[in-house]
């Protein structure tokens, strides 16, 4: 009797104590943070790492060391490839263009010698699988991984980041004159040949198989 | 008519009534997307979270939308089920919730129908939900759906008889089975409630534990017979996927989801009727009257509805063997101690 009367007033007492904790909880404040609104604070000595080319300071971050959007500077880019064929998932396009001797043209960020015009440099992120097999073949430390994740888009399309900043005309401009260049360097080698007719046979075809590399 | 003011407003006798019966059911309808709304907001305020808060400012159409989502819903009726069964009991138990509301006084002014037996219509109405679980369980021809339906009706016949104990002992006290009549017992501050042992001398100190116990009794069982948790056995998720209900969908779904909803209110007014002076003002004459009834009446009722809900994210749902335990072997002796002492203040007062 005394067991089931102590039962009773244990059941009444146990769930009160539990309403007292709920209640409480009912005004405690929220932990929820509206995040597409309000960026959620991971680390305050976070802040401000991820945002070396965003200059966002005020929202919060996540390691400085994690791999997500790939970011390329084009000015250090040298175009020699070295990135297209260390990515596994083939998510890297790359074209150049051979610089003609004579152009005017700027060197690279770290001051070397511009060799190759990248006239096209297109990630596709929908492809990318966050390796970082890119970034270590890179002689001029162009290409790196940034802590940025927030890049989703409603088109597939909008997920290719061109990289390259040369427009239409640049771009025509550089084919035409290395078009022009090729085709003077042609006529050079051919007026050579008019000039020097017995030459070996073997040097000939060693020249050929240069210009074809070009 | 006294107890309708719309009578006296309208002349024509069969507008008057179809103004009536729809009073009930508009404010069923809105009542229902308030509760909804508090339903998922103090769930997620509990858990500090913030609950909806896209559909609307701080979510407040969340409950439109998920009324939206539910009608436009496919409506399946399983190939195996026993199709006329199956159709019928949503809308069985939806009539059961929304038949209480005929003599649920609202105000000393309004009541749609003010009949003698108020007390015993409201009881026998509210045994229509097991009618429709039974019916929805068996008709669904599933194993889960069945075995819910089994379980609602054993647990709303053993709590039924504790609750029939305590209104038949506030039908002793307030010697009247009409509602209006019982709240009107009631009249007076606060300390006239029949929580507090009801109109009398200071003596009634004596019955006071009683009628605080009755109530305590009431509240329970009364959880109990709407399927709340901690009650909620009938549709406990983690054992039989969501018992009567699991082969519902649709507008079928979206009934029974509103008659769970109704048949909190109507114990809400219930036990605001039987226990807490339904729409007397608790302070006396103070903000009394049949405009201000309402207000309180509701605010009354509003705060049980509540109760409910705090209630199910406390608790964890009972045990089938705690469950029949708590009804025979508490609520019933206390029950029938709480009846014999207060009938016994009655005959003496």
């Amino acid at each position: 009797m005394k067991d089931y009367i102590r039962k009773i007033w244990l059941g009444i007492y146990t769930v009160l104590i539990g309403m007292g904790i709920t209640f409480k909880h009912l005004f405690a404040k929220k932990v929820t943070n509206q995040y597409p609104d309000r960026w959620h604070p991971i680390d305050e000595n976070f802040i401000g790492r991820r945002s070396f080319y965003k200059g966002d300071e005020k929202r919060g971050d996540i390691p400085p060391n994690s791999r997500n959007r790939i970011f390329l500077d084009i000015d250090l880019c040298n175009g020699c490839m070295g990135c297209v064929r260390a990515c596994p998932v083939n998510c890297i396009t790359v074209e150049t263009l051979k610089v003609v001797p004579g152009d005017n043209v700027q060197p690279l960020k770290d001051g070397s010698k511009r060799g190759l015009w990248v006239t096209k440099y297109d990630i596709d992120f929908a492809k990318c699988c966050f390796c970082s097999l890119c970034v270590d073949p890179c002689p001029t430390n162009a290409i790196m991984m940034t802590p940025e994740f927030e890049y989703s888009s409603y088109d597939r399309k909008d997920l290719v980041y061109r990289f390259s900043d040369m427009t239409e005309e640049e771009i025509k401009e550089k084919k035409q004159l290395l078009e022009k260049f090729q085709a003077e360097k042609k006529k050079e080698a051919a007026a050579k040949k008019a000039a020097q007719p017995k030459q070996d046979v073997t040097k000939e075809t060693k020249g050929e198989v240069e210009k074809g590399d070009e | 008519m006294e107890h309708n003011f719309i009578y006296n407003l309208i002349n024509n006798e069969v507008i008057a009534i179809i103004a009536i019966s729809l009073l009930p059911l508009i404010f069923v309808l809105i009542y229902a997307l308030i509760a909804i709304l508090g339903e998922l907001k103090i769930a997620s305020f509990v858990q500090e979270r913030l609950g909806p808060m896209r559909t609307g400012p701080w979510g407040i159409i969340q409950p439109v939308a998920e009324v939206v989502k539910l009608i436009q819903k496919e409506d399946i009726t399983p190939s195996a089920a026993d199709k006329k069964l199956f159709n019928m009991a949503p809308y069985i138990m939806f009539i059961g919730a929304y038949a209480a509301f005929a003599v649920i006084p609202f105000s000393s002014a309004f009541v749609p129908a003010n009949i003698n037996v108020g007390l015993f219509f409201l009881f026998a109405v509210g045994a229509f939900a097991i009618i429709g679980i039974v019916m929805g369980g068996w008709a669904s021809n599933n194993k889960y759906s069945l075995l819910g339906a089994m379980r609602s009706a054993s647990q709303i016949i053993s709590y039924e008889i504790p609750a029939g104990i305590a209104l038949l002992t506030i039908a002793a006290l307030a010697g009247t089975l009409n509602l209006q009549e019982l709240i009107e017992a009631q009249s007076g501050w606060f300390w006239n409630w029949f929580l507090f042992g009801g109109d009398g001398s200071v003596w009634k100190i004596f019955v006071l534990p009683f009628t605080f116990s009755l109530f305590l009794i009431f509240l329970v069982s009364s959880l109990a017979e709407t399927n709340r948790t901690p009650f909620d056995i009938p549709e406990g998720e983690s054992e039989i996927v969501a018992g009567y209900h699991t082969e519902y969908s649709g507008i079928k779904f979206a009934m029974f989801f509103f008659a769970e909803y109704a048949n909190m209110f109507v114990i809400s007014a219930l036990i605001t009727i039987l226990f807490l002076g339904g729409w007397n003002s608790p302070f006396g004459e103070f903000l009394g009257g049949p405009i201000w009834g309402v207000f309180w009446f509701i605010i009354k009722a509003f705060f049980f509805v509540f109760v409910q809900i705090w209630l199910r994210w406390t608790l964890p749902r009972l045990r089938v063997d705690q469950l029949m335990y708590m009804s025979w072997k508490v609520l019933v002796p206390f029950s029938f101690l709480c009846f014999f002492a207060i009938s016994l203040w009655a005959m003496l007062k």
